[in-house]
This record gives structure tokens, sequence and C-alpha cells, in this order.
């Protein structure tokens, strides 16, 4: 890294400030006031539509792999989704999640 | 969490989100202590390492920013690359208004700041099981969730620039990510359009995963809300 003291304190205040002025667009200037409905619809589906497109190359081509399928891996994240559609419930599908991939690992590293 | 039966009186709003945050204490440990370490590996010094997890607080464009670093790429690029990894939050503010747009502005201040993926999907869940919570319960639901999960957030990273190791790759603590977002968002798929929303989202997110900075994401993203607006105005004019 060449940077000087300056310009990395640089990045990490525009990037803080920038950061919180993402965060706090929408919800700092709309506030009160009334939204279209087509709105409101398309914001309902934000959570379902961000975390699973963000989750899913981390599945298929995990970090610890070096980008290698994982059959492990997979199995624990369809382990994980089916428990928490099924219990409805964050920390069941969590344990649920990370008990397979465990007991998954352990299985293969017995083999 | 979002189908605890037991109904919460209005004080215990906040000790109802400490209690649903506390999980992801499990999440912020490694990453945090990771970031410190590589942060200072990276050359960063601690109250520069330590400013970034503060000023900052999200994981994925810290990462991303100080790959960029290491490879000394311009500092504009660096910003750029960081910030649109982070504007997936700008959804996450958009679709938080509906349910905390009459707080006063400091406490939306407030929340703006603590507003990463952990809280605010749970809080969302939250919110959408029970409409009936009033805007200082979900402001002290939304706290509460931020408050076991920030100081190990910030603790951590310091534990990682001091001790200098990050916990063993053997721990596959990696895969606690992957593991603790699938956990968040598998409960609140419960309708056609929920289903429609998240398939477009992996396949639109997988297509364009190769796209710089998270913008293959939004991109994905804007996509399955597209899909999941477009399946609820069906089933409801199929039910009419």
């Amino acid at each position: 890294m060449t940077y000087s003291t300056v310009e990395i304190w640089t990045i990490i205040i525009v990037m803080g400030v920038g950061t919180f002025l993402i965060r706090f667009s929408f919800l700092g200037l709309i506030g009160d006031r009334p939204m279209p409905s087509f709105v409101l619809r398309l914001l309902r589906y934000t959570p379902v539509a961000v975390l699973p497109g963000m989750v899913a190359p981390l599945v298929l081509w995990p970090v610890a792999t070096d980008g290698q399928f994982d059959p492990v891996r997979m199995l624990a994240a369809i382990a994980t989704v089916l428990i928490g559609i099924w219990t409805r419930n964050v920390l069941w599908a969590i344990l649920g999640g990370a008990a397979t991939l465990y007991a998954a690992m352990g299985i293969t590293a017995l083999l | 969490m979002t189908t605890s039966t037991v109904k919460t009186p209005a004080k215990s709003a906040y000790w109802a989100g400490v209690r649903d945050g506390a999980p992801f204490i499990l999440m912020a440990v490694p990453f945090a202590t990771l970031f410190g370490v590589i942060a200072t590996d990276a050359g960063l010094t601690l109250a520069q390492a330590m400013g970034f997890t503060v000023l900052v607080i999200a994981g994925a464009a810290q990462f991303a920013a100080l790959q960029l670093m290491v490879e000394n790429a311009s500092i504009a690029f660096v910003l750029l690359a960081a910030l649109a990894v982070n504007l997936r939050m700008a959804m996450y503010s958009a679709s938080l208004v509906p349910y905390l747009g009459a707080a006063p502005l400091w406490q939306r201040a407030c929340i703006a700041y603590l507003n990463f993926d952990q809280t605010y999907i749970t809080s969302i869940a939250r919110y959408e099981a029970r409409p009936e919570m009033t805007v200082p319960q979900r402001v002290q639901y939304f706290l509460g969730v931020a408050t076991p999960i920030t100081p190990f957030w910030f603790g951590m990273t310091f534990v990682g620039i001091v001790a200098g190791q990050a916990i063993p790759d053997a721990w596959a603590l990696d895969f606690i990510l992957p593991i603790m977002f699938l956990a968040m968002v598998a409960p609140m798929i419960k309708s056609l359009a929920h289903v429609t929303a998240a398939a477009v989202s992996v396949s639109v997110g997988l297509l364009l995963v190769g796209m710089p900075a998270g913008t293959g994401l939004l991109i994905a993203a804007g996509a399955a809300m597209l899909a999941g607006a477009l399946v609820e105005i069906w089933t409801e004019r199929r039910g009419a």
C-alpha cells in the first residue's frame, strides 16, 4: 500500500460519510410523506430480493475452497433454507444449518 | 423469531430486539477479527483500522475497499467500488420508510448509522409480522437488535488488530455468513410472490456475478422486487 496517511484517512472518512448518506437517504428525506402504492409493493420484496442474490455465489463458489463447488457447504445451505421455511424461526435455521455443515464435514473427514 | 407467539409489552420491544440480535454475535466475531487482521497486514495503523470499522460498519464494503487499497487502486476507484457495494442499503432505507418514517429525525439518523444487513432484516421481519407495533416500539426494537452486534463488531476488530491472528480456517467460519443470511431470509418467504422474487434474485445474481463491486446484485435485486410485485398483483387479481 503506497497511500499517504492523509489519503488513507480521506478514504475512511469519505466512505463513512458516503455509507451513512446511503443508509439515511430515503428514511431521512421522505420521512412521514406517503409513498405511491406500487413503490410500497416493490419495497415489500426488498429482503427476499437482496439476500438470496448476495448469498448464492458464496454457496456455489465458496471462498474457503477457492471457488470450488463444495457439496458439504451446498448441503448446509439447503438445510438452512428448508429449516427456515419450515420452522419460520431464524435461530433454528442457523443451528440446523451449522449442525448440517459440521456433521457433513465430520463424515467426509472420516471417509 | 418472527413467529414467537409471546406478546411483548411495549417496554420490552428493546429487549426483544436484543434477544433477536444476539445470535449475530456469532457472525460479527470471526469477520470483525478477520478485518482487524488483514487491515493490519495491509499496513493500516490501529487508529485507521478502528476508524474504518466504527465509521463505516459494513463488512462487505470494508473488505472490498481494503482489497483495492492493497492493490494500490486510485482513491476515487476505491471509494466508488466500496460505496457501490453499500448501495443495496439505499433499498433497505426506502423499505424502512413505511415503518419508521414517522420517527423523529435524530432517531432516523441513529437507525441509518446502524442500518446493516443483520439489523435491517431482523427488524423488517418483526415489523411485517407485527403490524400493531407503534413507531417508538419499532425504533426501540431496531436499536435493541444493534445492541449486541455493534460492540462485538468494534471490539473484535480491535482484538484482530492486536492479536494479529484470525480464527483458523478449519472451523469453516467462512460459511457462517451464508448460513446466517439464508436463515434470516428463509422464514420471510411466505407466498408465491416471495418465492418468485428469491428465484429471480438468485438467477440474475449468478448471471451477473462478474460485474464489478456488487452492481450485478443491484440489478438482480431490482429485477427481483419487480417480479415479486407483479406476481403479487397477479395473485390478487386471480383471487378477486
